[in-house]
């Protein structure tokens, strides 16, 4: 007995360091930056690998990224960085891209919006996804870091206002009813004071956090920057399903969110057409497409870094990727491609 | 037993209702947890049973549901573990060893004592804000593997420290008087009579905490796990991403088929919790038959 005890210790010793030893094998392998050109431990593969690149179909004209890729095998890694709205496009994109240049690493997070552009003025990633324009203080720490980019919109998003299915009295909304019901110092109260001759039921309304870009946008083109009402008869959250839960219970019960949300879940909500003064336009892919869903359609970006850009050629291979195919991967995860020609823009944007 | 014969058996008729009353509510009290524990399960499972297939271990995330899985964030958590396990356990068991075997009772020692207690139950986000700046910032280790481990780490030795203690102090005192009386020093006393004692206590306690961090998804969203990982870690400073990260993700999406995803991979996180548990238990009972 007193033998094993003894024994015991120094076996727990051993396999601790066994377990340490394992686990720490590679850890003096050269760990990759981010900045630069790295080849990374896939380098040396790259010169006995003789498969090419499947050929990328390109609608606007190779460019000289596109050119090399095909020629020959990229590598390194490409974080990326930003919004999660952002986030299930630029998966798409990485996802795919895997199969084109499978040594080339994306890795995507969500940050926010703003956590992005704070990583990307800071020079961590090349990359950042965000769901709105950068704002006038992030270009300013961009800039003092030295830090050039481009901007590159890569699909739009219709924000939809909803309401309950058991709503029967809404049939359009303008934008200046919209202002009424969520601006700050709202005195609305039930559904009467919205419009006359709606019943005089009581509004809840549900509404993203005010750190998302969806909030942001919808602050701008609809409160005019006023910020939102908080008071009890609304419900924030970051998680857009809740809202969806809340307005889905709530017979006067009103929100907005992107049109992913309402699209999975037309069952159980009903869209509100927004009158942005043509007339009330319901989000559909083709009214968010040619722009007429106005001011509810907002473009979705990718900022991407000049520098990054020039000395990075998976860097510039990966947005050429991304720009050009991601028209066909948009609708998939509840987004809306942007019309071709505006493609053809953003991809001579980044062929300097 | 004239008290008690004497008359007041009304007062006792009394206590005895009190005392059933209060074995009643005791008895609710607790099914309160089991129960929500349950609904959980059942609820749980009934969404994520269908998407308990291979593919969820075997796939990298991806757009589509039924090609997604979880295999970088099943790997990333489980090297996790693997470098948190020994550091904590040497950092937390030797805390422990030193504050009860080798120092005094002093200020000193009762400051600390009252530090780590208190850090036992900060936030786990602020251990997410420390590990951002000291070992992503501070120590460069950018996001990775290993600084994951070693905030999570931090996290979990407070829990280490108190449970080890716990077992170290309960050891009787009689079992160090005998080695002392042997000859032993100090260190042959600690290790050889008290440790081997206590370990299933020590163990006991690793285990759980190991499986608290296991669940673990703020302070590794603070130090900026990432969510789209598509290939396993190669090293320590790789990067990396764990189970509760993907589950947030896929529950965030709009599409229903991502919740059955999340309910799928929220059922394999509770198995692992389960089985780590039911290592610790095992444990406890093999050693503590031993000794």
């Amino acid at each position: 007995m007193s033998k094993m005890r003894k024994g015991f210790l120094p076996l727990l010793i051993a396999a601790v360091m066994v377990f340490a030893a394992a686990c720490g094998s590679g850890s003096g392998e050269s760990n990759e930056s981010n900045g630069g050109t790295t080849s990374g431990a896939g380098g040396s593969n790259n010169a006995n690998q003789s498969t090419n690149a499947p050929a990328n179909e390109s609608n606007g004209g190779q460019n000289n990224g596109g050119a090399e890729s095909a020629a020959q095998k990229l590598s390194g890694s490409i974080e990326i960085d930003g919004s999660s709205t952002v986030y299930p496009l630029t998966e798409a994109a990485a996802e795919e891209y895997a199969a084109e240049q499978p040594d080339v690493r994306v890795t995507v997070g969500v940050s926010g919006t703003g956590g992005g552009f704070e990583r990307f003025c800071a020079g961590e990633i090349p990359i950042a996804d965000a769901s709105r324009p950068i704002k006038d203080s992030e270009a300013q720490a961009c800039s003092e870091a030295g830090i050039a980019y481009t901007e590159l919109s890569v699909a739009y998003d219709g924000l939809s206002v909803v309401v309950s299915k058991d709503n029967d009295w809404v049939d359009y909304l303008t934008v200046e009813e919209l202002n009424k019901i969520f601006a700050q110092g709202s005195t609305v109260k039930t559904w009467a004071d919205v419009r006359e001759g709606w019943p005089a039921e009581e509004i809840k309304m549900f509404s993203p956090g005010a750190d998302s870009g969806t909030y942001d946008y919808f602050n701008e083109v609809i409160l005019e920057k006023a910020g939102i009402r908080s008071d009890g008869q609304i419900s924030f959250s970051e998680d857009d399903n809740t809202l969806v839960q809340g307005v889905a219970g709530n017979k006067g019960g009103i929100g907005y969110f992107g049109f992913a949300y309402y699209e999975e879940n037309t069952d159980k909500l009903k869209v509100v057409p927004i009158d942005g003064g043509n007339g009330p336009i319901e989000p559909t892919l083709d009214t968010i497409k040619d722009g007429s869903y106005s001011p509810l359609s907002r473009p979705l970006y990718i900022y991407v870094s000049n520098k990054a850009l020039e000395e990075r050629p998976e860097v510039k291979d990966f947005v050429r990727f991304y720009i050009e195919n991601i028209g066909g991967m948009a609708k998939e995860v509840g987004y809306v491609p942007l019309p071709d020609e505006k493609y053809a823009e953003e991809a001579a944007k980044i062929k300097v | 037993m004239n008290l008690l014969q004497g008359g007041n058996r009304h007062q006792i008729a009394r206590r005895r209702k009190i005392d059933f009353c209060l074995h009643l509510l005791f008895a609710a009290a607790t099914s309160v947890g089991v129960i929500a524990l349950c609904a959980l399960l059942i609820d749980i499972i009934i969404d994520g049973i269908s998407r308990l297939q291979p593919g969820l271990f075997e796939n990298f995330p991806s757009r589509r549901a039924e090609r997604a899985g979880m295999k970088s964030a099943i790997v990333g958590s489980m090297y996790m573990l693997c470098i948190m396990l020994p550091i904590s356990f040497v950092l937390g068991v030797g805390a422990a060893i030193w504050l009860e075997e080798y120092a005094g009772k002093n200020r000193f020692t009762r400051l600390i004592q009252l530090n780590i207690s208190t850090l036992a139950g900060v936030p786990s986000i602020v251990y997410g804000i420390l590990g951002l700046t000291l070992f992503v910032r501070l120590l460069m280790l950018q996001r990775s593997l290993l600084a994951g481990a070693l905030t999570m780490t931090i996290l979990v030795l407070p829990i280490i420290i108190v449970s080890a203690q716990e077992a170290l102090r309960a050891v009787p005192k009689s079992r160090r008087d005998a080695s002392y009386a042997l000859g032993a020093n100090r260190w042959q006393t600690v290790s050889r009579a008290v440790l081997p004692s206590a370990l299933p206590g020590i163990l006991t306690g690793v285990i759980l905490a190991m499986s608290r961090a296991i669940g673990e998804t703020a302070p590794l969203i603070m130090i900026g796990a990432l969510t789209y990982v598509a290939f396993l870690p190669k090293h320590m400073l790789d990067q990396f991403t764990v189970m509760p990260i993907q589950i947030y993700n896929w529950l965030s999406r709009p599409q229903p088929e991502f919740h059955e995803l999340a309910a799928a991979g929220i059922i394999v996180l509770l198995a692992m919790l389960l089985l780590m548990n039911f290592a610790a238990i095992l444990l406890r009972n093999k050693f503590s038959k031993i000794s």
